[in-house]
C-alpha cells in the first residue's frame, strides 16, 4: 500500500512539476542573471556586467517615461474603475425598492451587459478601440464632431490626450467585471444590517459609507491589488491600440512595452532584462504596500 | 497568514457550494415570514399592497410615487454606462457590413447595401478562417492539458502529506506573483532550445502550436493548482476512505470519486482558462513569430492586421474580423453567462 501510495504521489506530480520548472521557474531564474549580463543579438557571447545595466537604466528617459506612466495608472485605474463599479453595484443592489435594500428593476440585465467587455481578449478591444477613436470622418467619436463642424479630438495623435484614451479603454473593459464581483460580495451582507440602519434613520448614502463599504472591504482590497497588477501591465492596449506602440513621442508607453521593444525589436535582452527585474519589484512592491495600508480589522458578518 | 488564507479559502468554496441553496432558502423564508413581520411603523405604505389583480401601470406608478427621483437618476446613468458598451461593439458590426467608401464618408451612416463580401474577404484573404481554427486548437488542447495536470497536482497536495509537500505547493503558488514580463526573454530562448531537442523538438519549439499549449499549461498552473488544492480540501474524506476500503486504486479513487465531486470547481477554473488562454496575446506574440504566419492565433492575428496596416489596409475586411472575433464570444457569454461570470469571479473571491 504505501508502495503504490509514494509511486502514485510521484506520477501524480513528475508532469506538472517538470514543465512548471522548465517553462516557468528556470526562466525566472535566469531573468535576474540575464540581467546583470550585456546579451545583445541572438548569438553574440553575453558577459557578465552586473549592475551595468541597472545603472544605464537611471539615465534612460524613456524608460522613466514608461515608470510615470505606469504609476499614473497604478493609481487611476484602481480609483476610477472601483469607483464607477461600486456606484453601479450598490445601484443594482440597493438601488430601488421601498427601503432601499432592494436592487433597481432589471438589475441582472445590466450585470449581463456590463460584464460582457471582459470576455472579450484585450488585444481585440485595442483594435476596436483604435477604430473607435480614429481621427477622420471614419471615427466613431469624431465623424459626428467632423459632421457638427467642430474640430476632431486627436485621442490617439495628441500626446497631452492619447494616455486618457489608454486609461479610458482600460477603465472601460475592467467595470463590468467588479461590478459583478462587488454585486456579490453586497448579496452577501445580511438584510437585517440595513433594515437596522434604516429603523435608525440612515438614508441611501450613509447607509453605504457606514455599511455596504466597510462589510465590503475585503473585496474592495482584491480588486485593489488586481487592478494595480492590471495598470501594471497594460502591454496589449498601449502595443496595439495607440500610435508608434507606446507613442506619439512615448506619450503611452509602459514598462512592459519597453521591454518587449528592447528584447524583441533592439534585441537587447540584458536589458530589458533589468527593466524586467525593476518591474518585478515594482509589482511586489504594490503588493506588500497595497496589503499593508488596506489592512482593517475583519468584520465578521 | 498562509493559515488565515487557507482558512478564508476553504470557506469561500464552501460557502460557494452552499450559497445557491441557502439563498434560495432564505428567499423563501423573508417571503414566507420576515418581510411583513419586520416592517418598521412608521412606515407602513397606506395604500394596502398591490393585489396580483391589479394592472401593470398601476403597480408601476405606485412604485414610482415610492422611489422618487433618486431612481430616474440611477437608471440614467445605468443607461448610459449600457450604452457606453453597446455602442463601440454595436457599431464595429455597422461598419463590417459597409464599403470601404462607406466607411471613410460618415461613422454613422447605414451601408446602402449589406457588403457580405468583407465577411468572405476576412475569412479568407485576411486568414481569419486560420488564425480561428488555430486558437480553437491550441486552446483546446491547453486547457484539456491544464486542467488534467492541475487537478492531478493540486488533488495530490492537497489530500496527501509527504516530504515537500508543502515546498512544491508554494513553488506553485509563487508563480501568481510574478509578472509575465520578466520572462519573456528567457522563455523565448527556453522553447528555442526545446525546439533543438532531437525527434520532439520540432513539434514543441519555437513557432509551433505543441510550443505554445506547453508555454500556456505551465503557466495556467499556478492559479489552478491553487483554486483546486483549496477545494480538494474542502471535499469530504468518508467517500474516498471507503473506496479505498473496497480495494480501489489511488488512481481510480482519484478520477472516479474525486473528480466527479470537485466538479463545481472544475468548471469554474476550465472556464476561467479557457477565457484566458484564448484572450491571450503576448504569448503568442513571442512565441510565434512572423515567418510562422500559418500558425497565429485570433488575437495576433487581428491585431497585426491593425497594426501593420498602411494606405492599403482594407478596413472594411478589419471590421468584418473584429466581428467574426467578438460574435462568438457573444453567443458563448450569452448561453453560459451565468456560469462564465461565477467562474471568472471565483478567482477574486478567493
Amino acid at each position: 500500500m504505501t508502495h503504490g501510495r509514494t509511486r502514485f504521489i510521484a506520477g501524480f506530480l513528475v508532469i506538472p512539476v517538470l514543465l512548471y520548472l522548465v517553462y516557468v521557474i528556470s526562466p525566472y531564474a535566469q531573468a535576474f542573471y540575464i540581467a546583470m549580463t550585456n546579451w545583445r543579438g541572438v548569438n553574440a557571447n553575453p558577459e557578465f556586467v552586473g549592475l551595468e545595466n541597472f545603472r544605464r537604466l537611471l539615465d534612460d528617459s524613456v524608460f522613466w517615461t514608461a515608470v510615470g506612466h505606469n504609476l499614473l495608472l497604478l493609481i487611476l485605474l484602481p480609483l476610477g474603475t472601483i469607483s464607477i463599479a461600486l456606484f453601479f453595484a450598490y445601484l443594482l443592489n440597493a438601488g430601488g425598492g421601498r427601503r432601499g435594500v432592494d436592487g433597481v428593476r432589471g438589475s441582472g440585465f445590466y450585470r449581463v451587459v456590463f460584464f460582457f467587455p471582459q470576455v472579450l481578449a484585450v488585444a481585440i478591444i485595442a483594435v476596436l478601440f483604435q477604430q473607435v477613436f480614429r481621427p477622420d470622418r471614419g471615427g466613431m467619436l469624431n465623424g459626428p464632431l467632423t459632421a457638427l463642424g467642430l474640430e476632431p479630438i486627436g485621442f490617439l495623435s495628441d500626446p497631452r490626450i492619447a494616455l486618457w484614451s489608454v486609461l479610458g479603454v482600460l477603465i472601460w473593459q475592467a467595470v463590468g467585471f467588479y461590478v459583478v464581483l462587488f454585486s456579490a460580495g453586497m448579496a452577501s451582507i445580511p438584510q437585517e444590517l440595513y433594515e437596522a440602519a434604516q429603523i435608525d434613520g440612515a438614508g441611501r448614502v450613509p447607509m453605504f459609507f457606514r455599511v455596504t463599504l466597510p462589510l465590503l472591504w475585503d473585496t474592495v482590497q482584491v480588486g485593489w491589488i488586481y487592478l494595480g497588477i492590471a495598470a501594471l501591465d497594460a502591454f496589449a492596449v498601449v502595443w496595439v491600440m495607440t500610435a508608434e506602440q507606446g507613442g506619439p513621442d512615448h506619450s503611452t508607453t509602459v514598462i512592459a512595452a519597453e521591454i518587449y521593444r528592447n528584447a524583441f525589436d533592439y534585441f537587447k535582452f540584458g536589458y530589458a532584462s533589468a527593466m524586467g527585474v525593476v518591474l518585478f519589484f515594482f509589482t511586489i512592491a504594490f503588493a506588500a504596500l497595497a496589503m499593508r495600508l488596506s489592512r482593517r480589522e475583519r468584520i465578521e458578518f | 497568514m498562509d493559515k488565515v488564507s487557507d482558512r478564508t479559502t476553504r470557506r469561500g468554496a464552501r460557502r460557494g457550494a452552499h450559497r445557491a441553496s441557502r439563498q434560495g432558502l432564505r428567499r423563501a423564508f423573508d417571503r414566507a415570514f420576515r418581510r411583513p413581520a419586520h416592517r418598521p411603523e412608521g412606515q407602513v405604505p397606506r395604500r394596502p399592497e398591490p393585489s396580483p389583480r391589479l394592472s401593470r401601470t398601476a403597480v408601476r406608478r405606485e412604485r414610482k410615487v415610492r422611489l422618487g427621483p433618486l431612481s430616474h437618476l440611477s437608471h440614467a446613468a445605468l443607461v448610459i454606462w449600457t450604452i457606453l458598451v453597446v455602442v463601440p461593439l454595436a457599431w464595429t458590426f455597422l461598419a463590417s457590413f459597409k464599403s470601404e467608401d462607406e466607411i471613410f464618408s460618415g461613422a454613422w451612416t447605414m451601408p446602402a447595401a449589406p457588403r457580405f463580401d468583407n465577411w468572405a474577404r476576412a475569412w479568407d484573404q485576411a486568414h481569419v478562417g486560420q488564425y480561428f481554427l488555430n486558437s480553437v486548437i491550441v486552446v483546446a488542447f491547453s486547457t484539456f492539458g491544464t486542467m488534467l495536470l492541475g487537478s492531478m497536482a493540486a488533488y495530490v497536495l492537497a489530500r496527501y502529506r509527504f516530504r515537500g509537500n508543502r515546498a512544491i505547493y508554494l513553488l506553485f503558488v509563487s508563480g501568481l506573483a510574478f509578472p509575465v514580463y520578466l520572462a519573456l526573454t528567457p522563455l523565448f530562448f527556453v522553447v528555442q532550445n526545446i525546439g533543438n531537442i532531437p525527434v520532439i523538438g520540432p513539434f514543441l519549439g519555437l513557432n509551433t502550436h505543441g510550443g505554445l499549449i506547453l508555454v500556456y499549461i505551465a503557466y495556467s498552473l499556478p492559479f489552478t493548482v491553487f483554486f483546486l488544492a483549496a477545494f480538494f480540501r474542502t471535499l469530504p474524506t468518508a467517500v474516498a476512505e471507503a473506496a479505498f476500503v473496497d480495494g480501489a486504486s489511488h488512481t481510480r479513487v482519484f478520477f472516479q470519486i474525486m473528480l466527479p465531486m470537485a466538479r463545481p470547481g472544475i468548471v469554474s477554473v476550465t472556464i476561467f482558462n479557457v477565457l484566458g488562454q484564448w484572450n491571450q496575446y503576448q504569448l503568442p506574440l513571442v512565441l510565434l513569430s512572423g515567418e510562422a504566419r500559418d500558425k497565429w492565433v485570433l488575437t495576433q492575428g487581428i491585431a497585426s492586421i491593425s497594426t501593420s496596416a498602411g494606405y492599403d489596409a482594407d478596413w472594411s475586411a478589419l471590421f468584418a474580423a473584429l466581428s467574426m472575433a467578438i460574435l462568438p464570444m457573444l453567443i458563448i457569454y450569452s448561453v453560459f453567462q451565468r456560469q462564465i461570470q461565477a467562474g471568472l469571479t471565483a478567482g477574486a473571491v478567493k
